[in-house]
């Protein structure tokens, strides 16, 4: 659960949390799932999004990506997609809860070795091609989501981040010839007590007690409206 | 001693550019490899943004164009493109090429200028 609905925790901001805030939120979120489905989906699942859009000739538009980046908060949430059009590589950020989205479908759903996939920019384009009439490939029920274990070749250097500082899983050969000055600035600035840091941790993490009734608030919700339905169908 | 700013990927005087439309200067200036570079913004500030006009120093002329595509960070459901794309117009204020062969933000289509929207008539697509 804490993976599907992971915009539902809220900022762990320690020095000022109005729960009344987040519970209007969490209220408001519901109400728009209760409207249109708002799919599972991980960094690396391929999905297609469709918006309102008023100058389109058929009043909407779809735009097909690769999912490479998720961020933000409760009603703020966004993603990022990523796909390369007519030889030049686009990206859309969306947010999750605008209503001018009119559907989210998940082309295929996997995840891959990373949880951030930024790097795909310093990426061959073919990596990032997504043709826009793919057809959905779903998973059959109760199978857990695969992770795609591709490894990814960068371009030559120069890159738009320094990804060989970064411990990337889904990039192959993360080396690169540094000099003298660049690997003794590399090593310095390297922070290898960050994982061993237990209250580091805890500051940028909401409270468990608190993540469990969160988790438990949407269990009971789904509950509810699979009530719902079944009393609709019942009366129909 | 000096501060630095964050990558911004902001187009203004001497940025490099992309010419994206079939037009013949446009085509000789990929083929040689000459960069093609920005010299003046058409704004009151001097930084250019998706559908501003440019002034453009290309192949030893002096071309207007119209940006078509951003690096830049942009507000959501606007496409970011991963180079600065332009497509290129003549001091009437027609296109120089016939086509273009990149995608176009479907968000330019708000603004209503005769001159851009002859542009916006040659994309191949909306984004």
């Amino acid at each position: 659960y804490r993976q599907v609905y992971p915009e539902y925790l809220p900022r762990p901001d320690w020095s000022s949390r109005d729960k009344l805030l987040e519970k209007m939120a969490r209220r408001d979120m519901n109400n728009r799932r209760a409207v249109m489905n708002i799919p599972e989906f991980y960094v690396g699942s391929i999905l297609a999004v469709t918006i309102g859009d008023e100058f389109a000739p058929m009043k909407v538009n779809r735009f097909v990506g690769i999912c490479i980046e998720r961020g933000g908060h409760m009603l703020y949430h966004w993603f990022i997609l990523r796909n390369v059009v007519d030889g030049s590589g686009v990206e859309m950020k969306y947010e999750l809860y605008n209503p001018l989205i009119q559907k989210i479908e998940v082309l295929k759903l996997e995840k891959r070795l990373d949880d951030n996939l930024t790097y795909l920019r310093d990426c061959p384009a073919e990596y990032s091609t997504f043709p826009f009439n793919l057809d959905a490939v779903p998973l059959p029920k109760g199978m857990t989501v695969p992770v795609n274990p591709l490894k990814v070749k960068l371009n030559p250097p120069p890159w738009l981040e320094r990804w060989e500082r970064m411990e990337l899983k889904g990039v192959e050969n993360n080396t690169r010839k540094l000099t003298k000055k660049q690997q003794i600035r590399a090593e310095l600035s390297k922070k290898p007590w960050e994982k061993h840091d237990l209250m580091l941790q805890y500051r940028g993490s909401i409270n468990e007690v608190e993540k469990d009734q969160i988790m438990r608030e949407i269990y009971h919700e789904n509950l509810r409206k699979e009530k719902k339905k079944k009393v609709k169908k019942f009366e129909s | 001693n000096f501060s630095t700013t964050a990558p911004l990927f902001e187009l203004r005087l001497l940025s490099r550019v992309n010419v994206v439309d079939n037009s013949k200067i446009g085509r000789t200036a990929a083929a040689t490899g000459r960069p093609v570079k920005i010299i003046h913004v058409y704004n009151k500030t001097g930084v250019a943004k998706l559908g501003d006009k440019v002034l453009v120093a290309i192949e030893r002329e002096k071309r207007k164009g119209y940006i078509v595509g951003c690096k830049q960070k942009q507000n959501p459901m606007v496409p970011k493109f991963d180079a600065n794309n332009i497509v290129l117009i003549d001091d009437g204020g027609l296109p120089l090429g016939t086509r273009i062969k990149v995608p176009v933000p479907s968000a330019l289509r708000k603004r209503a200028t005769p001159e851009f929207l002859k542009v916006l008539s040659l994309a191949p697509r909306f984004i």
